[in-house]
């Protein structure tokens, strides 16, 4: 096991899957020579060369399609936003290409692509740069969603997504690069698709967290734990399909659950596991399921007003211990 | 290289007009225009004129049958027939019934599909968008399985989950009908990439009306084209109305193969209501693309004689304009080339007529018997690779 970063465990995945499979390449604004904008694709272009590591123009919605095209004559494209807020430019063809082709061709053309790119919060970049979309396409059937928390994570489930025959939108967090963690050596290390991971037992609340979340209801579980209350902190990793049974399973031991995310709250991820929550498990909950959401604004510039709308440590306790009764 | 602009075969319907901004006369006049229920075409039709035309064009047409079999003239005749008879028992169905949504048509349009597709091989791509039962048809796949679709059966190409705006025919690379204005320019630039990474010699034919011209979609396709070198051919069926906004209303530069030169891309404009004419220049394309991975954008001007779909009572052109382009049908036009060059004779083409005639009907038959998809259908196809949530 080495301690590598997220950006370097998604690096190696790519390498891993261009070597594996001719089939696979990858394209993107500043992928090759610039080495990537946030350096994901490192020394691929050397590595690989130019008909397997693309530029492209910034030209969203047609190298999205392009991607999807040559999916459907037998390629397997790695597309990469160079964050996804650009890649809102490219709904028409994720949404009404890649994730409908499969279905309205009556079974004849699956999409083998993935999108992937960072997304969520960045540092001080405002509203147009800096916002969570993963619920706009968990929406769609037809589309797998996945957004890994951690350096193993992100290097299995990349891994697992450009060997997935359907389009996949893989969205890494922009402030999470650097973070550090151990992953497995093994070259064929991949984790499935659709699995929760439990990031931490407990037994008396349930805390259901994705991407820049999962540590900070970690570090909450911390606080938590001297304060007497024991949380099982659980990352579904993949979005659509959500593995909801690994919640249920949880629910039905501690009775409480909080839902922790960094988008809006309205129509978001929270609000669908709770929902699902009340319809599989609403006899095992002790309390109303807590949501904790990103503020419901655009993005500010200002520090202290971004600070204000990102959830942290503290929101996540307090929820925990209003739905444990505690204050 | 520079785009080359052959002369115009068709008489312009437009005023011949440059890059330049318009006057503030031509603006004014083009303003009078867009009133509500003005008519923009002309009312009144120059017979004499039209008749000129109309033996030019088939002067035209002889000259290019010189050389050219027998039995492919009379394939490329059956294919247009074939095509009109299934679009007008489509508007039979439609109307009686029996087929849902929307419905477009491609009648007017014939010569364009069957002339493009001609110069194709069989493995080659065809993109299009949602006028796409013609180019289905002329792609090679059966009438049978065309209506069986719009009827929304399970023995329709898509299994009865596409309809009208999404045919497909992996074997036979038939990449679909795409309902997004503009949605399959990106697509067919992608397939044209992955032919050209794979390293084989197809080549993809990309079909779309000239309102999708405005779109983002085809200007990026047509900028990665052409820098990347793809062997992509863009066909632009010209038939002057994105649903019922004229062109003279939608866009400021009206000649669309001139567009080609911002991207440094081949061109040419071509005679949609001549097969052959279509035929050659698709040929040249193809080519280009087969040999030097070199994209082309042809805009082919035709009409369509139908409204944009079954729902559209067509009030926004004259009956005089349709009826002057009727006089240039392309199926018209081609027979009666072809009788005069003694390639067939009135009773060969009666026989053809009644050969696709019994097609259409036997496809109606077909559609009507066979069974509407499984209810557990409902919930296939969504994922090639689904995840069982209870797998656990």
């Amino acid at each position: 096991m080495a301690t590598i970063t997220i950006r370097e465990a998604l690096n190696q995945a790519l390498r891993e899957e261009l070597a594996r499979d001719e089939k696979v390449f990858l394209m993107g604004e500043e992928v090759a020579e610039y080495d990537g904008a946030y350096k994901v694709t490192k020394g691929l272009l050397n590595e690989f060369g130019p008909k397997r590591v693309i530029d492209t123009p910034i030209t969203e919605l047609g190298f999205a399609g392009l991607g999807v095209g040559a999916a459907m004559a037998g390629l397997r494209p790695i597309v990469e936003f160079m964050t996804f807020n650009f890649s809102i430019l490219a709904t028409d063809q994720i949404i009404n290409s890649a994730a409908k082709m499969l279905y309205m061709s009556g079974g004849q053309f699956n999409i083998p692509i993935v999108f992937r790119g960072p997304g969520g919060s960045a540092f001080q970049v405002s509203s147009q740069h800096s916002q969570a979309l993963e619920s706009w396409y968990a929406y769609f059937p037809g589309l797998k969603v996945v957004m890994p928390s951690t350096p193993a994570d992100a290097k299995g489930l990349l891994k697992s997504s450009i060997r997935d025959d359907d389009p996949v939108i893989f969205i890494e967090q922009e402030r999470m690069y650097g973070q550090k963690g151990e992953v497995p050596d093994d070259p064929d290390f991949t984790i499935p698709l659709g699995v929760a991971d439990i990031k931490r037992e407990g037994t008396d609340v349930t805390i259901v967290a994705r991407s820049l979340m999962v540590p900070i209801a970690l570090k909450a579980a911390e606080t938590l734990e001297q304060q007497g209350v024991s949380c099982e902190v659980i990352d579904p990793r993949t979005i659509r399909p959500l593995d909801i049974d690994t919640i249920v399973e949880s629910v039905k031991k501690t009775n409480r659950l909080v839902v922790a995310e960094e988008s809006h709250p309205i129509c978001g991820v929270n609000a669908e596991i709770s929902a699902q929550i009340m319809e599989r498990a609403f006899d095992h909950l002790d309390a109303p399921v807590k949501r904790v959401s990103g503020a419901d604004v655009p993005m500010p510039y200002a520090k202290n007003l971004e600070t204000l709308a990102l959830p942290d440590v503290n929101r996540i306790v307090a929820a925990v211990r209003e739905v444990a009764y505690l204050d | 290289m520079p785009a080359r602009l052959p002369s115009l075969i068709i008489r312009p319907f437009m005023s011949k007009q440059t890059a330049a901004p318009p006057s503030a006369a031509k603006a004014e006049e083009q303003q009078s225009s867009t009133g509500a229920g003005v008519m923009d075409a002309p009312t009144d039709v120059d017979q004499e004129q039209l008749k000129r035309e109309r033996d030019t064009a088939k002067e035209q047409q002889k000259d290019r049958l010189a050389g050219l079999s027998p039995d492919h003239l009379i394939e490329l005749y059956r294919q247009m027939l074939l095509i009109r008879r299934f679009e007008e028992k489509s508007a039979e169905v439609y109307v009686a019934g029996k087929i849902g949504g929307f419905c477009h048509l491609y009648i007017g349009q014939e010569a364009v599909g069957v002339g493009a597709i001609a110069a194709l091989r069989k493995d080659d791509y065809v993109l299009a968008s949602y006028r796409e039962h013609g180019l289905a048809l002329a792609k090679g796949m059966s009438a049978r399985s065309i209506m069986a679709e719009l009827f929304g059966k399970v023995t329709g190409c898509s299994r009865g989950k596409g309809g009208s705006m999404h045919m497909f025919d992996k074997e036979l690379g038939f990449l679909g009908g795409h309902a997004i204005v503009g949605g399959q320019i990106p697509l067919a630039t992608g397939t044209a990439f992955a032919s050209k990474y794979q390293g084989t010699d197809q080549v993809t034919l990309c079909f779309f009306g000239e309102a999708a011209v405005n779109q983002g979609a085809f200007h990026e396709s047509l900028n990665m084209a052409q820098l990347w070198k793809l062997p992509c051919i863009y066909i632009c069926e010209n038939n002057q109305y994105g649903m019922g906004t004229s062109l003279a209303r939608a866009m400021s530069l009206r000649d669309i193969a001139q567009k080609a030169c911002a991207y440094e891309m081949a061109a040419e404009f071509v005679d949609g209501m001549d097969v052959l004419a279509v035929r050659e220049a698709t040929m040249r394309a193809v080519e280009r693309a087969r040999k030097d991975y070199l994209p082309t954008l042809l805009e082919i001007r035709t009409y369509r004689f139908m409204g944009h779909s079954m729902s559209d009572p067509g009030n926004y052109r004259t009956r005089a304009e349709i009826e002057k382009y009727q006089e240039r049908d392309p199926i018209k036009l081609f027979s009666a080339s072809l009788l005069e060059e003694k390639v067939v004779d009135e009773k060969a083409l009666e026989e053809i007529d009644r050969k696709v005639r019994e097609e259409v009907e036997d496809s109606l038959r077909f559609a009507e018997e066979s069974p509407v998809p499984d209810p557990e259908e409902l919930y296939t196809n969504v994922y090639a690779n689904p995840i069982d949530p209870s797998r656990k």
